[in-house]
């Protein structure tokens, strides 16, 4: 068990009695209600596992242990990559009990998540894992029985020979797991799959609704402090702190200063919260002080800047432009947001002279590590990493400024140290999605057709806020792509579906209001452009014509694309992290008010590897996508975020949520991550069908806070 | 610091802490109930909801010094081995994502059942519209809450 690091394996022999996965509960109150013990400990199997690969293990009990690299965050892999080892090695799926693993860079590559990138990447790597462990169980009862392996069978973890039971892979493990792995394995023909597509429970269902210890708040060691720690606006330096007042709060242990930050630590969370609230800090500004206003002025001034990056050009746009019958122009912006995981940040790090333990929720273990190891200028060899389930994630946990704080603390004191974010600290702390503005012009010729497209993206930090390859790139003679960054002190980081999360919305809109120029049907301009594509394409061409085609008629069909003249309709189509997805928004009007019916969305993923799954990160990111885009704004004040808490900073509830329809293409194609790519053209379809029921364009996130947007009265609440 | 003697449950437990320290804190950092989650602190999301006589309350603005000798009750305590029908509605439902939100969206929905064991979607929605859920699980929840006053 090469991948729970030694720590942790200590401790996991001292927790016995806990269910599936429970490696965190260092936790044991004798007067909590504990968990039940199963038939055999997860501690009795592991006690006698044989190791196949880095992800599979089988015990001669015919218990099957399966590891999942990826950090857990909701995407539910820890249930959908064990079910392709399962697939593959013909396991009966009661026997199967998950782990997840530790960081380990010699067994695992990609242990992150983020991108959506997890199941292209592994899904080869997965199926082999299973189908190989398989082949070597077959092989040593082919040996056993003196036959040949091709008269062997295999159904739910049991070997057969001429339809006959002969060997469970129980008996089998001690035997093969001594054979050598051959290089080449064949894998299943997807028709026979029996696991994959099956809507299996989630594996760690029972714990989540049972209130075990789970994720990183939860973690606790013998002899940790807790800290908590106020950071500076964006902009600001210290110029004095009295600690008095917070030093004087019952629990207290310590007021430090250091890096700007000032932590308090004690040895429970009250006391911090508390004494946190009476920490006299005075701020300086360092030069660099922004507000939201500033953002607005610097937007317009970039929008006609002389000095963009360019990103695609393809033709002549400014003869295409001159020589147009009409042009169009429309600018759309969006506000920062914050990630707002339910569960706000936070780490466990224990540096122990030059040796540091890190437990705790991060969607990219290795960026912990190494930067820990840059911070304290140790060999990253020196430092483990556990993960713990994910309250969510959205980009944010991609970062690691929490870990190497809770190091630098740890080291500081020297002690374990768990450090706790507030929620108002989580939302004022940093890395949110960054703030745009586009401008978008199109020139249509006599007919209406768009001869040219030209976008300038602008934004703060937000690095290149184009993405010059995707649609219409490739279906436009002369088009021109361009960008402007700001530098801001407001720091700024991925956000679910980075860029394209607001990008799609504004690209989708625009492309409505050309359709509606051009005198066209929004879905046929989109097909007509595409076929364009196909045809005689423009340029290169980064995105796959056909599947992009099959989600818009999926999405047209399933949604009566302008079959009902009672229900007004908004398109919208993206390309993003290797996924189609196509969504059409119904408005009704009831008692003369329009009221957002339905979303009907059609996703292109290659093979659906768990229904259940696939259907909830689909139906999650078009509620993202709508609440966001509705509802949410993080403005900023002398670089202090105005959003502190769920009280001012909105999120969607559920009464606001539509009905959702979800279908598939099946294209055949191998699997692609669903994480991000429903989100994008969420905003889109629903400004489109606005635009459609009431005549107002709404270009500017959040949509609540416009005046087009209150003067319509759009319903959102269920009926 | 004052002690404190509360019923949760089921059992007596004692804490020494100071009169304002909220019941969420308590349960988290004094008593090892986990189950019970922080995410805004101020009775926003309902991630740390407990029962307080069978009523659903929020835990973080909740001070202890306030209980008496209400019965508390948590996930924890919710059923012995975790099969209360809004735990296994919630199980055959698959509601959770990433799942923090989960406990305290099963004490809502159990504290609502008790009360109202037929209830309509409408009230169903207005009750679990005080629980956040970031990862968007909002059409699982419902079926859930629908499908455990069935299992009832
Ligand atoms: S933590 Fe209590 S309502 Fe949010
Ligand atoms: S399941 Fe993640 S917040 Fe609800």
């Amino acid at each position: 068990m090469a991948n729970l690091t030694k720590t942790n394996r200590r401790d996991f022999l001292k927790i016995a009695g806990t269910t599936a996965g429970g490696l965190f509960i260092g936790f044991n109150w004798a007067s909590c209600d504990s968990p039940k013990v199963q038939v055999l400990t997860d501690q009795e199997v592991l006690s006698q596992v044989h190791d196949f690969n880095a992800y599979l293990s089988i015990s001669p009990t015919g218990d099957i242990v399966i590891y999942s690299p990826n950090p857990e965050l909701g995407q539910n892999i820890i249930t959908s990559f064990p079910m392709i080892v399962a697939e593959e090695l013909d396991a009966d799926w009661s026997k199967v009990r998950v782990f997840q693993a530790a960081l380990d860079n010699e067994k695992y590559d990609r242990q992150l998540t983020g991108g959506s990138g997890a199941m292209p990447h592994s899904w080869e790597r997965l199926r082999k894992a299973g189908a190989t462990a398989r082949h070597l169980l077959l092989a040593a009862a082919a040996e056993k029985l003196q036959v040949p392996v091709s008269e062997l069978t295999t159904e739910k973890g049991e070997i057969f020979h001429n339809g006959k039971k002969k060997f469970s892979y129980g008996e089998m493990v001690a035997d093969a797991s001594k054979l050598t792995a051959p290089e080449e394995v064949s894998l299943k023909d997807p028709k026979d799959f029996k696991i994959i597509g099956t809507p299996v429970k989630n594996v760690k269902g029972k714990e989540i609704y049972t209130g075990q210890s789970l994720f990183g708040l939860d973690f606790y060691r013998e002899g940790m402090v807790n800290a908590m720690i106020t950071r500076p606006p964006f902009g600001m330096k210290i110029k004095s702190v009295d600690d008095s007042a917070a030093r004087s709060v019952a629990g207290v242990s310590d007021v430090i200063v250091f890096k700007n930050k000032v932590a308090v630590v004690g040895d429970s969370t009250w006391p911090l919260i508390k004494a946190k609230n009476k920490l006299r800090i005075e701020y300086e500004p360092d030069g660099t002080v922004e507000s939201s206003f500033d953002h607005d002025r610097i937007f317009k001034e970039l929008l006609d800047s002389k000095d963009a990056r360019v990103m695609r050009k393809d033709g002549d746009v400014e003869t295409a432009f001159k020589n147009a019958a009409q042009v169009i122009t429309s600018e759309y912006q969006c506000p920062f947001l914050s990630h707002s995981p339910m569960e706000p940040q936070n780490f466990f790090a224990h540096v122990k002279g030059d040796k540091v333990e890190l437990v705790g929720p991060t969607q990219t273990p290795d960026r912990a590590r190494m930067e820990t190891a840059r911070l304290l200028d140790i060999p990253q060899e020196n430092i483990t990493v556990e993960l713990t389930r994910l309250g969510g994630g959205f980009g944010r946990r991609l970062a690691a400024d929490f870990v190497v704080e809770a190091a630098e603390l740890s080291k500081m004191l020297d002690k374990p140290v768990k450090v706790t974010w507030s929620r108002e600290d989580d939302m004022t702390g940093g890395a949110y999605r960054p703030a745009v503005r586009y401008r978008f012009q199109a020139a249509l010729d006599e007919q209406g057709k768009m001869i040219g497209y030209k976008l300038r993206g602008v934004g703060i930090n937000a690095g290149n806020s184009t993405r010059e390859n995707n649609f219409p790139s490739g279906s436009v003679d002369n088009l021109l792509i361009e960008n402007v960054e700001h530098k801001s002190p407001i720091t700024t980081n991925a956000w679910r579906a980075p860029i394209t999360n607001f990008l799609a919305y504004a690209e989708q809109s625009f492309l409505d209001e050309v359709a509606l120029a051009g005198k066209q049907d929004p879905v046929k301009l989109r097909m007509e452009l595409l076929d364009r594509a196909k045809n005689n394409p423009v340029g290169e061409i980064h995105y796959d014509i056909d599947r992009m085609r099959g989600v818009i008629q999926t999405a047209a069909d399933k949604s009566n694309w302008g079959k009902n003249k009672d229900v007004m309709q908004g398109f919208s189509v993206y390309f993003s992290h290797r996924s189609y997805v196509a969504q059409v928004a119904d408005i009704e009007m009831e008692n003369g008010q329009p009221v957002l019916k339905k979303i009907t969305a059609a996703t292109d993923c290659g093979t659906v590897v768990h229904p259940t799954g696939a259907n909830q990160q689909i139906r999650g990111g078009i509620v993202d996508g709508m609440g966001h885009a509705m509802f949410t704004n993080m403005t900023f004040e002398n670089g202090l975020p105005k959003q502190k808490n769920f009280d001012t900073y909105r999120l969607i509830r559920m009464k606001e949520v539509p009905e959702i329809d979800v279908h598939y293409v099946d294209s055949g194609f191998a699997p692609t991550g669903l994480g991000e790519p429903a989100l994008p053209p969420t905003g889109g379809a629903i400004a489109n069908a606005i635009f459609a029921a009431t005549g107002r364009r709404i270009r500017t996130q959040p949509f609540i806070e416009q005046k087009e947007f209150s003067e319509i009265k759009l319903q959102i609440k269920r009926t | 610091m004052a002690n404190f003697k509360l019923r949760i449950n089921g059992k007596e437990h004692q804490v020494d802490v100071d009169d304002d320290t909220p019941l969420l804190w308590v349960l988290r950092d004094h008593l090892g109930l986990v189950g019970t989650k922080y995410s805004c602190g101020i009775a926003q999301c309902g991630a740390c909801m407990v029962h307080l006589n069978d009523e659903a309350v929020y835990a973080c603005t909740l001070p202890v010094s306030s209980v008496g000798s209400d019965k508390i009750t948590t996930i924890e305590g919710l059923s012995e081995e975790g099969d209360h029908p809004v735990q296994k509605a919630w199980a055959d439902v698959d509601v959770a994502q990433c799942g923090y939100c989960q406990t305290g969206q099963i004490m809502t929905a159990s504290a609502f059942l008790k009360k109202n064991p037929n209830p309509s979607l409408e009230e169903i929605e207005n009750v679990m519209n005080r629980n956040l859920c970031r990862c968007g699980t909002y059409h699982k929840i419902r079926e859930a809450v629908a499908m455990a006053a069935k299992l009832k």
